[in-house]
This record gives structure tokens, sequence and C-alpha cells, in this order.
């Protein structure tokens, strides 16, 4: 047991905990007992706490925890997680801005709201919560790994059903106070977070490279081991470049990821938040600060693979735990106190988020689902408390999914949330520039994408050496694309993203049957918004408070 | 056509639509892996992989921030003309 580190880390914690449970009196509504504000902090959020809050959702254990351990696995292909980030801005930067836009005019909380106002159809507005809701379920189970590893690195490791304690004890304090707080609580704690967090990586992307000898021998080791073949398969486990395989998967990964990650409830939630277009501009110009840290962090697999650190054995599964290595590396390099230090970091960063997509999740269950199918007449009181039960309920989600899907690298937890959620793409996102696609092709598209896309996942070995078990990875050769058995590149080796087949594959679905619906005469519902409302500034912002269904009047 | 749509609507015709925006699509070079996927040459003992993706941070930073400067000028310019409902 590591007792320095651990007390660090818990008098760190418990400040956090004494911070959330403070948040609700920040900048204090009236009432809490309103879904806008426990869900969206009154959409008043400025430039910096926007930059916070959105910062603290993108990058979190996924960043700390999973990238550098792929980069440990596999090599140059974890660096994907960089060209991710970079060209997620320039991507998004548009449809978010229409996105923001069209929410504030019709009072809209979540992805799904819009889907029904654009739409028309409740059935593909419910298809799109759902999907929400289970795709950051992997997510949430993220960051739990991120938290348990630096837990177990600490000495917290026990064996059987005691190994697991840990774990549920912070969920037990994160989940009280975002109950309380409602999103608050982390954009409050995203502050301390992200100071931890910069303290941590500019000491360690700058201090431990001198240490091992600076980056060029880091890397020439790391080329080294990596090449080393695998006595189970006899092949490398990586390399420090991308072989003739592994680009199309890159590539892939890395633009499937940035599609995905606005789509995500949780991260749009922090975009509705803000208070304005030029907010969010500004925000998109910003935001890539962290990329860069996030390019450091990865480089610190190879740092850990130089010095030769061991990964952790997992007391409660018996098998290594990858997600253990930059702990480890820090353990070994750092003084206790500073180790210590950077665990809180890495522990706090795996809460916020998970504080935020559980609250987003929430919002989607009760606004989409409870009020939509369950209680249409709920109070703003009743649905406040459904989020916060709701939100309860996810992060119990998450625990579990972390016991169900155990991939070889945790950041498949976050592809594979991501292949899920790219699937409402189409309706979405595509729907903010054109209503073209019929409201049935796009149920239709989804339906196919989603069966196609989860089946392919389930296809994919846990153990690649046996070729036991589902759920192992995010990623496909072409050989083994198929439709109906017919299998149109058998020979191609050439890996790929399962979202980005699944995507396109629901993409052609809608297209093709949109033309047939229209011959058909299917209805195709009635559009509650009008092309201004896309590029509305929010001139008025904060004096005039859209509340929520106030749009049917409008529209009727 | 401007025209037109002040007549029909009463404001000054507002849009998201600008040539700026196709800076957006430069940082998507970074998705073309045979650009950078070389050891050599090697910077701070860093391959080109490594050190052109990182490269790509300031450039997407670059082609956001100048469409974003242009949307903030056009957006200005609408409100002064009385774009404000």
């Amino acid at each position: 047991m590591q007792w320095t580190e651990f007390g660090v880390f818990t008098a760190l914690f418990l400040l956090v905990s004494v911070m959330g449970f403070a948040a609700s009196r920040w900048r204090r509504a009236a009432s809490m007992e309103h879904l806008d504000e426990w869900g969206l902090g009154g959409r008043r959020f400025g430039s910096w706490i926007t930059w916070f809050l959105v910062g603290g959702d993108l990058y979190t254990a996924y960043t700390f925890v999973a990238v550098p351990a792929l980069v440990f696995g596999a090599g140059a292909m974890g660096f994907f997680a960089l060209p991710y980030t970079v060209v997620l801005y320039p991507l998004v930067l548009l449809p978010l801005l229409r996105m923001w836009s069209v929410s504030k005019a019709h009072g809209y909380v979540t992805p799904a709201d819009y889907v029904r106002g654009r739409y028309d159809s409740s059935l593909l507005a419910t298809l799109v919560a759902v999907t929400g809701i289970v795709a950051t379920m992997p997510y949430i189970a993220l960051q739990l790994a991120g938290l348990e590893a630096v837990l177990r690195t600490m000495g917290l490791n026990g064996s059987g059903l005691a190994g697991h304690a840990p774990l549920f004890l912070a969920f037990v304090v994160l989940a009280l106070y975002t109950y309380h707080s409602g999103l608050r609580a982390p954009a409050l704690i995203a502050f301390v977070k992200d100071l931890l967090i910069y303290v941590v990586i500019l000491v360690a992307v700058f201090y431990l490279p001198t240490q091992i000898g600076g980056w060029g021998s880091i890397i020439d080791d790391s080329a080294a081991v990596l090449s080393r073949p695998d006595p189970d398969t006899g092949q490398a486990s990586g390399s420090i470049l991308l072989g003739e395989h592994n680009q199309l998967q890159y590539a892939t990964l890395a633009l499937g990821s940035a599609l995905s990650l606005f789509l995500y409830p949780h991260s749009l939630t922090g975009i509705l938040a803000s208070s304005g277009r030029r907010v969010i501009r500004r925000n998109m110009v910003a935001l890539p600060a962290y990329s860069f840290l996030l390019g450091m962090l990865a480089l610190l697999g190879y740092a850990a693979l130089a010095i030769g650190v061991e990964p952790i054995v997992n007391g409660a599964t018996g098998e290594p735990d990858s997600n253990t290595i930059v702990p480890v590396l820090f353990d070994r390099m750092f003084a206790d106190w500073f180790a210590g230090l950077a665990y809180a970091a890495i522990g706090i960063g795996a809460l916020v988020p998970a504080a935020i997509m559980s609250i987003a999740a929430a919002n989607l269950w009760t606004r989409n689902i409870y009020k939509e199918h369950l209680r249409p007449g709920a109070t703003p009181a009743q649905e406040a408390k459904q989020a916060k039960l709701a939100s309860l309920v996810v992060k119990f989600g998450a625990v579990l999914s972390i016991v169900l899907i155990d991939p070889q690298f945790s950041i498949d937890m976050q592809l594979i949330g991501g292949v899920i959620v790219l699937q409402t793409l189409p309706a979405v996102a595509v729907a903010l520039y054109t209503r073209w696609l019929h409201r049935w092709a796009l149920v239709a598209g989804w339906g196919v994408g989603m069966s196609w896309g989860l089946w392919q996942l389930y296809l994919i070995p846990k153990d690649p050496v046996t070729g036991q078990g589902h759920f192992g990875g995010s990623a496909m050769p072409l050989s083994d694309f198929s439709l109906f058995g017919w299998q149109p590149l058998p020979d191609v080796r050439t890996q790929i993203y399962v979202g980005a087949v699944a995507l396109l594959l629901n993409l052609l679905v809608a297209v093709v049957l949109t033309p047939v619906l229209r011959r058909s005469g299917a209805s195709r519902g009635t559009d509650h918004t009008s092309p201004d409302d896309y590029l509305a500034t929010g001139a008025g912002e904060g004096r005039e408070r859209v509340e929520p269904g106030t749009d049917e009047v409008r529209a009727g | 056509m401007v025209d037109q749509e002040r007549a029909a609507t009463g404001r000054t015709p507002n849009h998201d639509r600008s040539p700026w925006n196709l800076l957006l699509l430069v940082p998507l070079l970074m998705l073309v892996t045979p650009l950078w996927n070389h050891d050599e040459p090697r910077v701070l003992g860093l391959p080109m992989f490594y050190w052109a993706q990182f490269l790509f941070v300031p450039l997407g930073v670059v082609c956001v921030g100048l469409v974003v400067r242009a949307a903030n000028r056009r957006e200005r310019g609408t409100e002064r003309d009385g774009g404000e409902r």
C-alpha cells in the first residue's frame, strides 16, 4: 500500500467532493427543480466555463490512461487520437453553431428534442434518445477503468468482489453530488481538474524524457520492444510507424471518432449550455490546446515501454491491466507526493466527464422517454426528479458494462460506443442541413447500421490467438466484410473501423429508400423548425427565456 | 437575390455560407497517412510520424481561427444593419 500517494489522492478527492456539494449554490437560480437549471446550468455559461466544461469531457481518462495504454501495446496506432482531436473542430464548427441556434430558438435540451421537432417523428426521436443513452454507458465505463487503474496502482488491488469495492465507493460519492448539484458540480470541479492535469502533464512530458535519455532513445528502445515477436502469435505486437494494413484503420478511427464525439449527448450538453454562438466559435479555436497535451501524453506510452514498465495484474480478474502503465510509470519516476497528485488528476479527470455523461443521458431519458411516453403531463419538478434518478441508473449501468464488455484495450469501449452513436448522424447532423432524407428511411438506415455494426463487434474475438470471446475490439479486416454471405473483398487484409462501414451502410439505406417512400406517399411529417432558426444569433440572450414546450405553440 | 430576400422578410438575410469555410477542409489532410508516415527526418529525436502530426494542431487552429474571425465580422455587420429581431 502506497500511503503517501494514497493520502494526497484522498485529500484532493475530498476537496472536490466538498466543492461538488457547494456547487449548487454557485450562480444560484430561483429553483433547481427545473431541468433547464439542473441539466444545462441555465444556458448561461460563457467562454471560460464552456472551455473547461467541454474540454473536461473530451479529455478524460481516455487521454490519460486509454491512449497511452494503446501506444504501449500497439505503437503508432495509438496515436490516432491526435488526428481525431485535430480534424474534430473544423468538422463540427458549422453544424454545432446551427444546432445551438435551433436549440435556443425552440428550447431543445437534447439531440432527440431536435429530431422530434425536425421530423415530427416520435419513433425517430425515441431511437435517437435510446441510442445516446446506450452509447454513453461504455464511455462512462472507460472512465471507471481509468479510476480503477489508479486505485490498483496505489495498492487497492484486492481480489474477487472486494477488489471492486474502492471503485464502487468513488462512484457513490460522484453519484451523490451529481444528484444534488446537476451540471454545476462538474463545471466547477473541472477547474480543479484541469489545473491538476496541466501541472502533471507539463512535468511529465518535459521532465520524464530527460530522465530516460531523450525522445530519440525512447522511440528507438520502444521500436525494439514492439518488434519482438509475441510468444503466442509469433508476430510483432506493433511498430512506431503504420504498416500496410492499418493506415485505413488509423484514418477511419480518427474520422469516426471525430464525427461521433458531438453526437454523444454529453458533448452536446456542454455546447448547448453555452451562452452564444460567439462562445462556441471561440472555443473551437481554443480547445485544440488540449490536443497538444493529448499527443504528449500518448508518447508517455513509449516512455513506459522504454523503461520496461510491467502492467499491474488486476487482482479481480487475474489478467495484466494495460491501463495501469501510466500510473506505474509515475510511481517509478516521481516522488510519492507528486505521484499522488497525478493520480488525483487522473481520478478526478475520470469523474468529471462521468458526471457530465450521466447527466446528459439522464436528460435524454427524462425529456424523450419519460415525458414523451410515460408521463406526458409531468411538472418541471417531476422532470428534474426523474433526471436525477436516471443519472444514478446510468452510472450503475456503466459499472455493469465494465464487467460485461472487457476488450483487450480499454479505448475500444469508447470506440464501441462510437459505432453505436454514429448511427444517429444522419438523423441529427445531416438534418441540420437538409430534410431531404425521409423519416422512415432514417429509421430503416438506423436499424441496418446498428444491427450490422453490433453484429460485427460481437464477432471480433476477445482473444485474437484462440479466436475466443466477443467484443474484443473495434476494427475488422475488409476481407471479413460480407453481405448475406457475399464477400466482395475476400483477399484484402486492410483493417477498417467498424463504425465507418456501419455508418456508410446506414446512409446508403436512407438514401435509397427516400425516393421510394416519397413515391409511395408516406407522410413526411411537419417541420417545426424554420431556416432562420438555424442562424439565430441569440439576440436578447438571457433576457428572454424560451421555456421547453413553447415550441408547439409557435409551430401551431 | 439578396434584395429580394430583404424585401420578403423585412430583414437582412443571414446565412452561414462563406468562401472562408473552405479553409476548414485543409486540416483534413491529416487523414492522408502516406503524407507523414515516415521515420526520417527526425526532429528532437521524434520521427516525422509524430512531429508532423503535432504540426497539424497549430495548422488546424489557424484555419478554424480565420473562419471564425470572418464569421464574427459578418455577424456583427448583420446585427448593425438591423438583423436583430
